[in-house]
């Protein structure tokens, strides 16, 4: 299924959904790509089209949320490509990827990347062990393959997820060994004013509590990791307090907490592959995440044809993301002649100024979720920091020592970033060591973009192309 | 006990696949990753130069962790779903 379009989205997320219809209705033609088997990202991520919902299952407004974009995205009329793995975008733009049917690839003169997040887990002894997870991988699980992570998991890192997940687990019939929350209820409380802004969020988060408080799920706050570990029948993790900067206290260390799983997540990072790969111009924001793509108001990068929008142009949350998605489809119905310049700002002034609501509430949750360079300075020397080539922290530190300036000089000494992650799982951390010593993260740099962005089998890309395939030029007579 | 929530989805019945040879029981819909992990499966490989067991870790086709072998290929188990006699190959290197 090649061929061409006005727009290619790449990712059906909220903002991918939200740039996907925005743009058919001024009657370009669109096609959304997506790793997944449906829209809704890992947000709205539903369960599995094999499985039926029963008729009695809890009504959650997520699901709600996420079946109607479904629902807007299928009757706009948008070609869509699900299961389907980008691993190459061009300038131009021509996009590849590979599908249950083998390669493919399409090209449009306008490319909007909605790709999310990285989930960011800072190390710690053990969390390379099985049965330690990401806390999105918690919620992948409990939304879409509606599985326990565990019986009895314990549930750690930052942000709004840590209740989430908590509650979750309860409603499928487990409970919580505890909920270690790096932040401190003054963290929280910081956060009231934009919270206020979105009563309805703040309203389901203060449920979460008092429903973890009523069901006995000991919360701790101000508390990480200080190492997991192996047990006869599962895990056993070592708590540990930490301070306003997120460092561990010398005495911090807790009871061992005895468990069946890890879910652990220390917030999320903007997915900036596509316009890395593209050269397209970064800044570093931790407030948003990292780095991300600069971009203008309607979301344009500084590249022509190449917008970003959602989660992966800075952290700002699922509602900010669909509108941001909006904002962008306007763009490039305006960019590509199909929208004049007053009907544009007609249609988005609207959406700009339900943005700035929506990003208030996203912006702060992020905040909250930000790395604090004293948690990456925590990691010991001996903890593997590149999961894909087993990378220490302390040979990081010894090329930093060396010499090692930025992360691809990094890279290219020791192989940290260099795996089939591509950099995902260790280039928070990594990077922040980094910039320990040059600085600033934004002198540290970022990974440079290269592809295959997903390991791609060789034999998937030549599809049924042959060694007699291959255009020999005719020998030239002797 | 199982790890799947009974309460709010019928599931397909179920159909069993093979990891390294044992059957392992799995509903239609769910990934390959998440059916081993219900099974109590949950070392799928070793880490290349240390050796160090490894499992799903971010279940979103990002981290490569949970890499098994299907059908001659390697393929995140996590984006993988089952179906019946589907063989499963774990203990890849990288």
């Amino acid at each position: 299924m090649s061929g061409a379009y006005d727009l290619i989205v790449l990712g059906a997320g909220p903002a991918g959904v939200g740039a996907a219809v925005t743009a058919r209705s001024h009657g370009l033609s669109v096609l959304v790509v997506d790793e997944n088997e449906t829209t809704g990202g890992q947000v709205y991520r539903a369960t599995p089209q094999a499985f039926a919902t029963r008729a009695d299952a809890p009504a959650n407004p997520d699901k709600k949320e996420g079946a109607g974009q479904r629902q807007s995205l299928l009757a706009s009329g948008a070609a869509v490509a699900f299961r389907h793995s980008v691993w190459q975008v061009s300038p131009g733009y021509r996009v590849d990827a590979v599908g249950q049917g083998g390669p493919v690839h399409w090209s449009a003169p306008a490319v909007i990347a909605a790709t999310g997040t990285t989930e960011r887990v800072v190390p710690f002894p053990g969390w390379t062990l099985p049965g330690v997870i990401g806390l999105a991988a918690a919620t992948i699980l409990l939304k879409s393959q509606q599985m326990l992570p565990g019986r009895r998991p314990v549930i750690a890192g930052c942000g709004p997820l840590l209740a989430a997940v908590a509650v979750a687990v309860l409603d499928g019939g487990g409970k919580p060994a505890a909920v270690l929350d790096l932040s401190g209820p003054g963290d929280w409380l910081a956060a009231l004013p934009a919270l206020a802004s979105r009563p309805d969020l703040a309203l389901r988060g203060l449920g979460w509590v008092v429903r973890l408080k009523a069901a006995g799920v000991p919360v701790h706050f101000r508390t990480g990791i200080a190492a997991v570990r192996e047990t006869a029948d599962g895990l056993a993790v070592t708590p540990c307090r930490v301070d306003a900067d997120r460092r561990p206290l010398p005495d911090g260390a807790g009871q061992d907490i005895e468990t069946d799983c890890v879910a652990v997540g220390h917030g999320l990072t903007p997915g900036t592959e596509i316009t890395r790969l593209l050269r397209a111009r970064h800044r570093f924001d931790a407030a948003l995440g990292g780095w991300v793509a600069e971009h203008d108001a309607d979301f344009r990068t500084s590249l022509p044809g190449l917008y970003v929008a959602g989660d992966g142009a800075g952290i700002s949350g699922a509602a900010a993301a669909h509108l941001q998605g909006q904002l962008a489809g306007l763009a490039v119905a305006r960019d590509l002649g199909r929208l004049g310049a007053d009907a544009h700002e007609t249609a988005a002034a609207p959406v700009r100024k339900r943005l700035a609501a929506a990003q208030r509430f996203g912006r702060a949750m992020a905040r909250l979720m930000a790395l604090r360079p004293a948690h990456a300075a925590s990691v010991a020397p001996d903890t593997v920091v590149c999961r894909c080539e087993d990378v220490t922290r302390g040979e990081i530190d010894e090329a930093v020592a060396a010499g090692a300036r930025d992360v691809n000089q990094l890279k290219a000494w020791t192989r940290c970033g260099m795996g089939p992650c591509q950099g995902r799982m260790c280039g928070e951390t990594a990077a922040s060591l980094v910039a320990e010593a040059v600085g600033s993260r934004g002198a540290a740099g970022l990974w440079t973009g290269r592809a295959p962005l997903r390991p791609v089998p060789m034999d998937l890309l030549t599809g049924d192309f042959t060694y007699a395939d291959i255009p020999l030029p005719k020998a030239a007579p002797l | 006990m199982s790890l799947r929530i009974g309460h709010t989805v019928d599931r397909p019945g179920a159909v069993t696949i093979t990891v390294d040879g044992t059957p392992v029981s799995a509903h239609p819909g769910e990934s390959v990753a998440a059916a081993l992990f219900a099974a109590g499966r949950r070392r799928l490989r070793e880490s290349p130069r240390a050796g160090a067991p490894r499992g799903m870790f971010c279940l979103m086709g990002a981290c490569q962790e949970c890499v098994v072998i299907v059908g001659g290929r390697r393929v995140p188990a996590c984006q993988t779903p089952v179906s019946e006699g589907l063989a499963v190959t774990t203990g890849v290197p990288w």
